[in-house]
């Protein structure tokens, strides 16, 4: 019994440690990004293996979440005769959710895990040190710009995951299961709002963005240097980011569309 | 004179490892000092200290006339561009070549042409014999030629000192050979000040001018080679020469071999 509670007040501490480690590299990270206003090449070096190398993956993924949705909402609607409101069954669900819940997930499996390892390699390998003393900052050189280019990535991929998706659904809806191609644009344009449904949608795919990098960044900059540890980091920032995406989703979803 | 790097009374635990009870060392400009021990007492752990990658539980590290734990980000970054560190595994940047990772101190702290960078970093590279390599990527280096390497980039803001984490391991006889000689002409042609950690004993002795030996976290001897070859003390006449029997026991403290055998005999 002594033990047990020996064990669950060493794992409280350790969280707490950890929680408390996570928000000072924040900080850290944060007094990091004035500096990148002189050195934006580096930010753009990393935007193109954040964002650009996942285009592929979101390409993908979002194609066939919308080819899905095309043919289960049409099977659904079809049922009340509602087959023409597909667009904005389609434009709603992806813009709102899917999008950015979606893109976060796939963004923290491709991206978030190659930004852990690779951080984490480089703590390993001495390079975060050598660094160091050399007078580089590595949360100036190295953490900030991984940052910021998450922060920029995530929103753009999650829009072209949901431009992709409606094109997917059009596709099935419209080239397989004949729904009017003017009444499924049309009527997507028309109930689909601006600030309701896009911008929150971008909002939502920001403050992912945001959480996942910060999560992976950290994940990688705190973990064990060596080959275990490193392993066991890049686990954790896929799981960690898949529990904060979706708890977090349901409070801005909440706080959106919950009329609270 | 006053020594470039002053250390007093320092006290530093990792866990409940005590690697550092109270040692006194004092660093004087323009000499080559190594601090040798067997393995596990924190010979580079005192370098990461004097560099201010680690903090003391107590005492003072004092580089330059400042301390080093007692001065601001900024300061301190200020003041590590006038240190050189050559680290154990050579700590090079993978992702780009070999020129690039020397030139890449220069490219950070100054706005120098590109010409004068590429001059300035051929120089060094030829210095560690490695010119020619300036194409190749981190991952296609030996050990030694990547520690050569990081040798070449930790002199390229010319600094005040460099600091040598085993900087002889892994190297064949003849880069060993020029290596050796290399770090001395280094120190006395730009007046630098270098500090040696190392257990390679006929290589240190070669080039020090003052060695320290640390055992159990203590200063146990210091001197110049020549007075530590002739001590009388026989932990250093073990460690020296090498000896497997003396005051310090090859096999780490605990429990007896025979009483080992015997428990696990009885545990079948």
């Amino acid at each position: 019994m002594i033990e047990f509670l020996r064990s669950l007040g060493r794992w409280g501490l350790n969280t707490f440690q950890r929680l408390g480690r996570g928000h000072m590299f924040l900080v850290q990270m944060m007094a990091g990004m004035p500096s990148l206003t002189f050195r934006f090449s580096l930010v753009i070096q990393q935007l193109f293996y954040v964002g650009v190398l996942s285009v592929l993956i979101i390409l993908i993924s979002g194609l066939f979440v919308g080819m899905v949705l095309g043919l289960q909402g049409y099977n659904t609607l079809v049922d009340f005769g509602a087959e023409e409101s597909l667009g904005v069954l389609v434009s709603l669900s992806l813009v709102r959710e899917l999008g950015p819940v979606v893109t976060a997930l796939l963004f923290a499996g491709r991206a978030g895990s190659a930004l852990t390892a690779e951080i984490g390699l480089m703590k390993s390998t001495e390079q975060l040190s050598g660094m160091e003393m050399m007078a580089v900052d590595p949360m100036k050189r190295i953490i900030a710009p991984r940052f910021l280019a998450g922060l920029i990535s995530m929103p753009l991929l999650a829009a072209i995951f949901s431009a992709v998706g409606i094109f997917g659904a059009f596709l099935i809806g419209h080239g397989l299961l004949g729904v009017d191609d003017g009444a499924f644009w049309s009527q997507m344009q028309a109930k689909t709002d601006w600030y309701e449904d896009i911008l929150n949608g971008v909002i939502k795919s920001i403050v992912f963005g945001f959480v996942v990098t910060w999560i992976a960044l950290f994940e990688g900059y705190d973990a064990t240097p060596t080959s275990e540890g490193v392993g066991r980091a890049t686990t954790r920032t896929v799981v960690h980011s898949a529990f904060a995406i979706l708890g977090l989703d349901f409070v801005l979803t909440a706080l959106m569309f919950g009329d609270i | 004179m006053a020594p470039l790097i002053k250390i007093r009374d320092l006290h530093f635990n990792r866990g409940d490892k005590v690697i550092f009870n109270g040692i006194d060392i004092d660093i004087y400009q323009g000499k080559v000092t190594a601090i040798m021990g067997p393995s596990g007492t924190g010979k580079t752990t005192l370098l990461k200290l004097i560099g201010g990658q680690l903090k003391p539980d107590s005492g003072t590290v004092e580089v330059d006339g400042q301390n080093v734990h007692k001065l601001s980000h900024s300061k301190l970054y200020e003041l590590r561009k006038r240190m050189g560190m050559l680290f154990q595994s050579g700590a090079l940047l993978t992702d780009i070549n070999v020129f690039e990772n020397v030139a890449f101190p220069l490219r950070e702290h100054t706005k120098f042409p590109e010409s004068m960078i590429r001059d300035l970093v051929l120089m060094k590279l030829q210095a560690v014999g490695l010119r020619n390599a300036r194409d190749m990527m981190p991952a296609e280096l030996s050990g030694g030629m990547a520690r050569r390497v990081a040798l070449a980039r930790a002199v390229t803001l010319d600094p005040m000192m460099i600091m040598y984490d085993e900087p002889f391991t892994g190297q064949d006889p003849i880069s060993m050979g020029t290596l050796v000689n290399l770090i001395r002409r280094l120190n006395d042609a730009m007046g630098l000040t270098s500090i040696i950690v190392s257990h390679d004993v006929a290589e240190t002795t070669q080039i020090a001018d003052e060695i320290y030996l640390l055992s159990g976290g203590k200063v146990i001897e210091k001197g110049t080679p020549e007075t530590l070859k002739t001590s009388g003390s026989e932990w250093v006449k073990q460690f020296l020469q090498g000896l497997p029997d003396g005051p310090v026991p090859f096999h780490y403290p605990g429990n007896d071999f025979s009483k080992d055998l015997l428990n696990a005999e009885e545990q079948r």
